[in-house]
């Protein structure tokens, strides 16, 4: 468990350290979602309608800007050999690395959701549901992401890798987070949309550390 | 605890190329080995495959404990530390931070990385960031994490290069307590360790 709490810890501290991880991440998603009225105009009606969709896309970038780094930094510097060869198998260190990714940024970004979704015009009352929504497609993101970054160790323009690799795999998160969260705005029944999500993101959680543990052994080799 | 190393008819492919192969030999507790050869010859790549990074074309690498033949990736995961070239430090964070988080990931406890970094003369370098410590003083910090956090294996890629004489001498001290205490070396070298080793050429 000590192994585990020290490897989480160091990952928090570069990430916050650095100012890199949800400065950046908060940053770009308020800055992605005060653009929006500028280029559709001001008009309540129109903002409304989107706003659950707008907020979604703006958390699936937002979530991707700090990915790249995610592996590669301790892949060129040869801190990757040093947890390969530590006391955690590399699927748990993967994981770690990836839940920390997620509090650093995935966390914020949840927090942030809601406001930035209220103040286009969705229902207060949804924000708590959106909050969550967030927090559960920001884990998705995190570990799919992660696997993604992972592959991306191995080639020179890793950047584009895990956009090429990722987004596709984020489709379903989006599609189902988005739907949630619409469904809520309309006052409809958002359940099942929400249930598709958790699953999806229960489902990263779980497999997407052997993807990262077998790409990162790929690259070390 | 690793009490023997054996790498039995050892072969490295890298890419179309093979690097070497054959290789047959072994180190006894207390033992040094200095793996030499030219430049291209394979020796970050046998230390790499001793690691479990590396999966051999041919041949294997048997570690064996006390109580008979470990199970590699736990002996490796347990036992065995890797100093390579690049020493894992992240720049960015202060060298304290950054030892205490290798010592403690390799099993050691924080007390016992403060008292390394004083055996390796490190003192008030600890207070700076990575990134201001020259190589050598990089490589100081890298090997104190051999010291705080006991393995009985020491995979050891070019330890000495960046050192200054003074830096070599005292790790030849530490290397010779660590053989004495049971533990096996196995060094990538080009320059003669400070410390009596058998010689297994590569390449030759």
């Amino acid at each position: 468990m000590s192994a585990v709490g020290v490897l989480l810890r160091r990952e928090m501290a570069l990430a916050w350290g650095r100012g890199g991880g949800p400065l950046l991440a908060v940053g770009f998603f308020t800055a992605a979602t005060t653009m929006l009225p500028l280029a559709v105009g001001p008009s309540p009606a129109h903002l409304a309608a989107v706003a659950g969709g707008v907020t979604w896309v703006a958390l699936v970038l937002a979530s991707l800007l700090s990915l790249e780094r995610l592996f590669a930094r301790d892949f060129e510097d040869g801190a990757l050999d040093l947890i390969a060869l530590g006391p955690l198998p590399l699927e748990a260190a993967a994981a770690v690395k990836c839940l920390a990714q997620w509090l650093a940024a995935g966390a914020p970004l949840a927090l942030a959701a809601p406001l930035a979704a209220v103040a286009l015009g969705a229902r207060p009352a949804a924000g708590p549901m959106i909050a969550v929504a967030a927090a559960l497609g920001g884990l998705a993101f995190a570990f799919v992401g992660g696997a993604g970054a992972a592959l991306a160790l191995s080639s020179r323009r890793g950047g584009v890798l895990i956009a090429v690799v990722v987004l596709p795999l984020l489709a379903p998160p989006v599609i189902f987070g988005g739907a949630a969260v619409g469904a809520c705005e309309a006052g409809l029944a958002w359940g099942a949309a929400f249930a598709l999500l958790a699953a999806y993101a229960l489902a990263a959680v779980a497999l997407a550390p052997f993807a990262m543990a077998a790409a990162c052994r790929n690259a070390l080799s | 605890m690793i009490a023997r190393l054996d790498i039995e008819g050892l072969a490295v492919r890298r890419g179309e190329r093979l690097l070497f192969a054959g290789v047959s030999f072994g180190l006894a507790a207390g033992e040094a080995v200095a793996l030499t050869g030219p430049n291209g010859a394979g020796k970050t790549s046998l230390l790499r495959a001793v690691a479990g990074f590396i999966r051999p074309a041919q041949g294997r690498v048997r570690f064996i404990g006390a109580a008979g033949e470990l199970e590699p990736d736990e002996a490796r995961r347990r036992a065995c530390h890797l100093i390579g070239h690049q020493d894992g430090l992240e720049t960015s964070r202060i060298g304290r931070e950054e030892l205490v988080f290798q010592t403690r990931r390799a099993g050691g406890r924080q007390a016992a990385a403060l008292a390394a970094a004083d055996r390796l003369e490190l003192g008030r370098l600890l207070d700076l960031e990575v990134r201001m410590l020259s190589a050598g003083q990089r490589r100081r910090l890298a090997l104190c994490r051999l010291i705080a956090a006991p393995r009985s294996l020491w995979l050891l890629d070019e330890p000495l290069a960046p050192l200054d004489a003074m830096s070599r001498a005292l790790f030849g001290q530490v290397m010779d307590e660590h053989l004495r205490g049971g533990g096996l070396i196995l060094a990538a070298v080009h320059d003669p360790l400070p410390i009596a080793a058998r010689i297994v050429e590569l390449g030759g």
